[in-house]
C-alpha cells in the first residue's frame, strides 16, 4: 500500500527539481532567519546564489550536533517562538541535550511520512496498534502516534516498559501490530515465553522496529520467534524524528527516505567529501521542507549506502542500506576499517543471539590488538571447559577470516560489562585505549 | 540414575567464588559435592545441592551465568582398584569421561564418583550391564 501515490511515486527528474526548489528556499529562509547559518556560510565564503543544481549541494557547509549544542537551547529555530508547537529534546547522556521546535506543519508532515511508513509496512485502519516507545521528550512515542491516527487505526499509547501488561494487551486487545525497539521485542518475548503464552494464538501480524541499530541476523531471529514481519525504521530528532526513511513490505531491504522532505547524502567521515551512490559512509541529510528547526546538510554520524535501483513496491525514492555503525564507533585497527556490527553479525552467527560484548582496542610495541569482551549468557555457558574455550577459538577464526584481523577473546560473566559501565544501554561498543594514552 | 548438576561460570575474579558459594549458604543450600575447572581466563564450578532447583533459581535470580546438567552418580567399592573397575566397564562400552569428582559422603562401603558423559544415556545402559549401582537423586542428596 502507498499512502501518497503523487509524492511516493513521483518520477526522478521531477523529485529532483523538487529537492533543488524546496533546497534553495531553505537557503534563502536560514541564512535570513537564523543567524548561526548568516554567520557559518559568510565564514565559509558560501553563497546561497552559488547553489544552481542539485550537485552543488556539495558546497554548502556542514552542520553538527555540537552545533545544535552551540546553539541551546533555540538559537538554530527558524521562526517565531509563537509559531512553536511542540519542543522535543534528547536525554542529553553524551552533553548537553539537543533541543528541536515543531510548527504546526512541521507536525502534519511527520505524521504524513509516518503514515506513509505504516502504509508501507502493510497497516491501515481496522488495525490495532500497540506503540511502546516511550513517550515524553523522546520523538519515538508522540511521533508514531500521530502517524497511526492518521492512517485510523486504533492505537494503543503503552510507552516503553510495563511488560506483564504489554504482553496481555497484546493479547487480550488482538493488537495487530507493534511498535517498540528491536531489543525490546525480543525481551518481550522472553517474558511472554514465562508467562506461559502461546505466540501463534496471538494476532500480532507486523513489527516496526527502531530507535536502536539492528542486524539482518536479528530480523530473522524477531520473524521466527514471534511469527511476525519485522521491518526497520529510521529517523533522528535533529531531523524530525522516527520516519526519515522505513522499509517495505514488498522488499525489505533498504529503507526508502522521503526524499520529498528530506536530501540525503553520503560523505567520506574523514574528508567530508561527497561520495558516489552506492558508497559506504556517512549519512547527511539536509530537510527541506521543516519551518521550525530546518538544517542543512547534518552530519548524522551514522554509516550506510545509498541504493538507487528501483523497487518492487513501486517508490521511485532512493533507499537506504541499514545502518551499520555510528562514526564514533568505527576504528581504524592495523589498516583495517572495523564496525562493531560486522563483529556483532559473527557473534549472533555463534549460538543466534547477541550476547553483550565490548570491545577493547590497546597498542602493544606499536602493534593494534583487539580484545573482544563476550558476556557468557545461557546460550553459550557449557559446563565443559572445551567447549567454551573452542566458543572463544571460534569467534577469533570467524573474526580472521571475515574482517582479516587477530583478536582475542576473553569470556566474561554475564551482567558483568553492565555492572561496570553502569547499566545495559551505557555499555560501550568501543574503547580505543590508545586515544587514551 | 540421573543426579541433577548445577553449573556455574566464574571469572577469575578476586572473592568472586566466594560470593556464589555465599550465596547458596546463605539461602540454606548445602553443597554435596562440587569441583571448579579453571583456566586462565575464567572457571567453571561444577556443584551438587541438596536442593538443585532451589539453588538454580536463586542463582539466576542474581544474575549469575547458570547450567543444569545432567550427570550420574556411581558407586565405587572402596578398595584399591575399585576405581578402575568402573573405568574398565566404561572403556568396553566406549562411554567417554568428559570429567569426573569424587562425592564426600560413602553410600555403605562405597565411595561415590560423579561422572559427566557425553552420552548420559548409552552410559546408563553400559553401567547397568556390568552391575556397577547408581544412586537416585533423591537418595544422593539426603546422604
Amino acid at each position: 500500500m502507498i499512502w501518497n501515490e503523487e509524492f511516493e511515486t513521483l518520477p526522478r527528474e521531477a523529485l529532483d527539481a523538487l529537492q533543488l526548489k524546496r533546497l534553495k528556499r531553505l537557503l534563502e529562509k536560514v541564512y535570513h532567519l537564523v543567524p548561526y547559518y548568516r554567520h557559518l556560510f559568510d565564514k565559509e565564503n558560501f553563497f546561497i546564489e552559488s547553489v544552481r543544481s542539485l550537485d552543488d549541494i556539495k558546497r554548502i557547509p556542514f552542520t553538527c550536533k555540537d552545533d545544535l549544542r552551540k546553539n541551546y537551547p533555540f538559537g538554530l529555530f527558524a521562526t517565531p517562538h509563537s509559531n512553536i508547537l511542540r519542543i522535543h529534546s534528547s536525554s542529553g547522556t553524551t552533553g548537553k541535550p539537543t533541543v528541536v521546535g515543531y510548527t504546526k506543519r512541521d507536525i502534519s508532515i511527520w505524521s504524513e511520512i509516518l503514515a506513509r511508513m505504516f502504509s508501507a509496512s502493510g497497516v491501515s485502519r481496522g488495525d490495532i496498534l500497540q506503540n511502546a516507545y516511550g513517550y515524553g521528550l523522546f520523538t519515538g512515542g508522540l511521533g508514531v502516534h500521530y502517524g497511526a491516527e492518521l492512517i485510523g487505526a486504533t492505537v494503543v499509547p503503552m510507552s516503553g516498559g510495563n511488560s506483564k501488561r504489554q504482553i496481555m494487551f497484546l493479547k487480550d486487545f488482538g493488537t495487530t501490530a507493534l511498535t517498540c525497539t528491536p531489543s525490546y521485542v525480543l525481551n518481550l518475548y522472553e517474558i511472554a515465553q514465562d508467562m506461559g503464552i502461546n505466540i501463534n494464538k496471538l494476532s500480532l501480524r507486523v513489527g516496526i522496529f527502531g530507535a536502536e541499530q539492528w542486524t539482518y541476523e536479528m530480523r530473522h531471529e524477531i520473524e521466527e520467534k514471534w511469527n511476525i514481519d519485522a521491518l526497520d525504521i529510521y529517523g533522528l530528532s535533529e531531523i524530525i524524528g522516527p520516519g526519515v526513511a522505513f522499509e517495505c513490505l514488498e522488499a525489505k531491504r533498504g529503507l526508502h527516505i522521503n526524499e520529498d522532505h528530506f536530501i540525503a547524502e553520503i560523505i567520506d567521515p574523514e574528508t567530508g567529501e561527497k561520495l558516489p551512490c552506492g558508497e559506504t559512509g556517512e549519512l547527511v541529510l539536509t530537510t527541506i521542507t521543516k519551518e521550525g528547526m530546518p538544517l542543512v546538510r547534518y552530519r548524522t554520524s551514522d554509516i550506510t549506502n545509498l541504493i538507487s535501483e528501483p523497487c518492487a513496491c513501486g517508490r521511485t525514492s532512493i533507499k537506504m542500506e541499514k545502518i551499520m555503525g555510528r562514526c564514533d564507533d568505527m576504528f581504524i585497527i592495523r589498516g583495517v576499517n572495523v564496525f562493531p556490527s560486522q563483529i556483532e553479525s559473527i557473534l549472533v552467527s555463534m549460538e543466534g543471539v547477541l550476547p553483550h560484548y565490548q570491545l577493547v582496542i590497546e597498542r602493544e610495541k606499536q602493534l593494534d590488538t583487539l580484545e573482544v569482551l563476550v558476556e557468557v549468557n545461557d546460550k553459550y555457558f557449557s559446563d565443559e571447559v572445551k567447549i567454551l574455550q573452542n566458543l572463544g577459538r571460534k569467534i577469533e577464526n570467524e573474526i580472521k577470516s571475515n574482517i582479516g584481523i587477530s583478536s582475542k577473546v576473553k569470556l566474561l560473566e554475564s551482567k558483568s560489562l553492565a555492572r561496570c559501565g553502569g547499566g545495559i544501554s551505557k555499555i560501550s561498543k568501543v574503547v580505543d585505549k590508545r586515544r587514551q594514552n | 540414575m540421573k543426579i541433577k548438576q548445577i553449573s556455574v561460570f566464574i571469572e577469575n575474579m578476586e572473592g568472586r567464588l566466594y560470593e556464589v558459594i555465599k550465596l547458596i549458604g546463605d539461602n540454606n543450600i548445602n553443597i554435596r559435592a562440587l569441583s571448579l575447572a579453571d583456566t586462565s581466563d575464567f572457571g567453571i564450578l561444577r556443584l551438587i545441592l541438596d536442593k538443585p532447583d532451589k539453588g538454580y533459581s536463586i542463582l539466576k535470580d542474581n544474575n549469575i551465568t547458570v547450567g543444569s546438567t545432567e550427570v550420574v552418580a556411581v558407586e565405587v567399592p572402596d578398595i584399591p582398584g575399585g576405581l578402575a573397575t568402573v573405568l574398565d566397564a566404561l572403556n568396553k562400552g566406549c562411554i567417554n569421561v568428559e570429567y569426573m569428582y569424587a562425592f564426600i559422603e560413602r553410600s555403605g562401603d562405597c565411595a561415590i564418583m560423579i561422572f559427566r558423559f557425553d552420552d548420559i544415556d548409552k552410559a546408563l545402559q553400559v553401567l547397568e550391564k556390568y552391575d556397577i549401582v547408581t544412586i537416585t537423586g533423591e537418595k544422593l542428596y539426603k546422604l
